[in-house]
């Protein structure tokens, strides 16, 4: 990459009391106004990731930069500040709807904490919400009287009053139907180039990272196995555990379909992760330097970093 | 405005049930006679009338006189404003600043809350009303040290019913949300934590309130609590007692009203608690 990433994780590492290894070694760039997919499954670490980049965790060691300036600096500048650049999407968005305040109330919120003037941000919020397509009426109901759709678009329009550069998105199609996902990410594309927005989108649905994310990043056990532009990584998988991640997938397209991969045994324990290659336990292709040395994230061609000793054939 | 409309709605499924409806008139009847005391009493409480001790019941006096002709039915609505005073007062001390405590022992760590959760622990360790009798022993009888001394020992209640609700509370998705904000720490408990953990504190707080009736009328009736001739139920029925070889009425009637008034607060109490949270109704 030759231009300065607007968000850049540097060896960024969580352990947590009774040594879990939430995070390990992660490095991650997102080029400013770029959509980026994070996948992987259950417990490898995406949503710690997020709350690292939102402040809501301290990583153990490495650093985090935006715009080049390290998060530390941003903050000690002044939090608000900070909050007003970056904001997220939490996965269950009725659940993260304050309970006794009505939608107009919450969307006000951050224009109150901010400490902006609240009659000027309220033509900004009913552009919005006629712009998100919520009924004009919302604003007076509460959160468990609007629908889960309908949620997700309240925590969208509140994250979006600040006029934030990046937006971390955390599960944003998790429990909506399909047709609802469909509008929900429609939505979230024409926001992204009205708004110039930047985008990072974690889910375990392969299909939304497919459709919307210019590159994808994928997470096994605290690490960053991949990292490549969406569809050479859809296209051909460098890493094993990508491709079998990949094949679990369904699809229409009979061209499209490949065997399946089936991976044997359980994810391993974060508290006390396999030697080397942390996947070894699993990979099919597994040699003996798999046991022993910790592969690095390195270069295989066509912007792809991958976190293996034997990447598979037909890439790089 | 959505206060008032969930407090009607509430108020209005607590007398569905027969046991919440004549709570509510008692409770209703209490406060009114508390708060509008000068106005229903139909003579001066203190006002002395010798030639009729001990009268019966008549329509000049409804509930008749004590043992120096004062008029029972107006003490007793005074006593009534006496009664209320402590109860809210102290109620109100010990719900502001327990649930304070409580709140801060949530967000302190496990080491650091230790000392609040002492606290809570030796108050409640002392039976309530032998407490009040050393403290009013050493300090003398007055009605703010009683509201003090009561409120005190009902802390600890709110205490442990805020933190425990502070606690699971304390990592849902909306405070974190808030977080993202970047609301302060006093805004997230302001704004949005207390609305959600009120609902047990104020059922908790008017179950207790009975509680605190009693015992000011106990302290009182030893001679501890509010000072005479303030009326004081506990000080009527004191009275009363040590005239009862000459008449009966009196005690009865203080003690009646006592009952009532605690039987009404109670069946409220209850009711209120079945309205706001259905899942604890019949677990006792």
């Amino acid at each position: 990459m030759t231009k300065q990433p607007l968000i850049a994780m540097t060896g960024i590492s969580v352990v947590y009391e009774g040594g879990v290894r939430a995070l390990d070694d992660v490095t991650l760039e997102i080029a400013r106004g770029s959509v980026v997919g994070l996948v992987g499954e259950s417990g490898s670490g995406k949503t710690t990731c997020c709350r690292v980049l939102t402040n809501l965790v301290e990583p153990t060691c490495g650093t985090v930069a935006i715009d080049g300036v390290p998060l530390a600096e941003i903050i000690g500048r002044g939090d608000l500040a900070f909050r007003r650049r970056i904001q997220m999407l939490l996965q269950d968005a009725v659940a993260s709807l304050s309970p006794r305040l009505s939608v107009s109330a919450l969307v006000e919120e951050p224009l109150r904490i901010h400490g902006e003037p609240v009659a000027e941000g309220r033509v900004r919020i009913s552009e919005l919400f006629r712009r998100l397509g919520l009924p004009a009426d919302i604003g007076s109901k509460y959160p468990h009287q609007i629908s889960g759709g309908q949620a997700r678009r309240v925590a969208i329009a509140r994250a979006l009053v600040l006029r934030p550069e990046v937006i971390i998105a955390d599960e944003p199609t998790a429990g909506l139907d399909v047709s609802v996902q469909g509008d929900l990410l429609n939505l979230l594309q024409e926001l992204r180039s009205e708004f110039s927005l930047t985008f990072l989108i974690v889910s375990h649905n392969l299909s939304v990272v497919r459709r919307i994310t210019e590159r994808t990043a994928v997470m096994y056990l605290g690490q960053i196995i991949e990292e490549a532009p969406t569809p050479q990584l859809f296209k051909a998988p460098a890493h094993p555990y990508t491709a079998a991640l990949l094949s679990t997938n369904p699809s229409l397209d009979p061209g499209r379909r490949r065997a399946r991969i089936v991976l044997k045994g359980e994810i391993p324990s974060v508290v006390n992760p396999p030697s080397g290659c942390r996947f070894h336990t699993r990979c099919a292709h597994v040699q003996e330097r798999c046991r022993t040395n910790v592969p690095q994230l390195r270069p295989a061609g066509e912007g792809r970093q991958v976190r293996c000793h034997f990447p598979l054939a037909g890439t790089a | 405005m959505i206060v008032l409309r969930a407090t009607w709605k509430i108020l209005t499924q607590v007398a569905r049930s027969f046991g919440g409806g004549l709570g509510l008139i008692i409770v209703l009847t209490v406060l009114c006679s508390a708060v509008f005391a000068p106005l229903i009493a139909t003579h001066d409480p203190d006002r002395i009338d010798v030639l009729h001790r001990f009268a019966a019941p008549t329509l000049e006096h409804i509930m008749g006189t004590d043992h120096l002709g004062r008029d029972m039915f107006s003490r007793l609505v005074h006593g009534s404003t006496v009664a209320m005073t402590v109860a809210l007062c102290a109620i109100l001390f010990a719900l502001t600043s327990g649930t304070i405590l409580g709140i801060v022992a949530a967000f302190l760590s496990t080491r650091a809350e230790r000392p609040i959760l002492v606290l809570f622990d030796v108050i409640s360790s002392f039976p309530s009303l032998v407490l009040a009798l050393a403290i009013v022993g050493v300090f003398g009888a007055s009605t703010s040290l009683v509201i003090v001394v009561v409120g005190i020992t009902l802390l600890p209640h709110f205490g442990r019913v805020a933190r425990a609700q502070v606690l699971t509370l304390k990592n849902a998705p909306f405070l974190e949300a808030e977080r993202l904000l970047g609301a302060s720490t006093m805004r997230i408990i302001f704004v949005h934590l207390l609305p959600n953990i009120a609902g047990p504190l104020v059922v908790l707080a008017s179950m207790d309130i009975p509680l605190v009736i009693t015992i000011e009328a106990g302290l009182s009736f030893l001679g501890l609590g509010v000072r005479p001739p303030l009326a004081s139920w506990g000080t009527l029925i004191q009275d009363g007692y040590q005239f009862l070889s000459q008449s009966a009425v009196p005690v009865t009637v203080a003690s009646v009203a006592l009952g009532v008034a605690t039987l009404g607060f109670t069946l409220f109490g209850e009711a209120l608690r079945d309205a706001v949270d259905p899942r604890l109704a019949r677990a006792h």
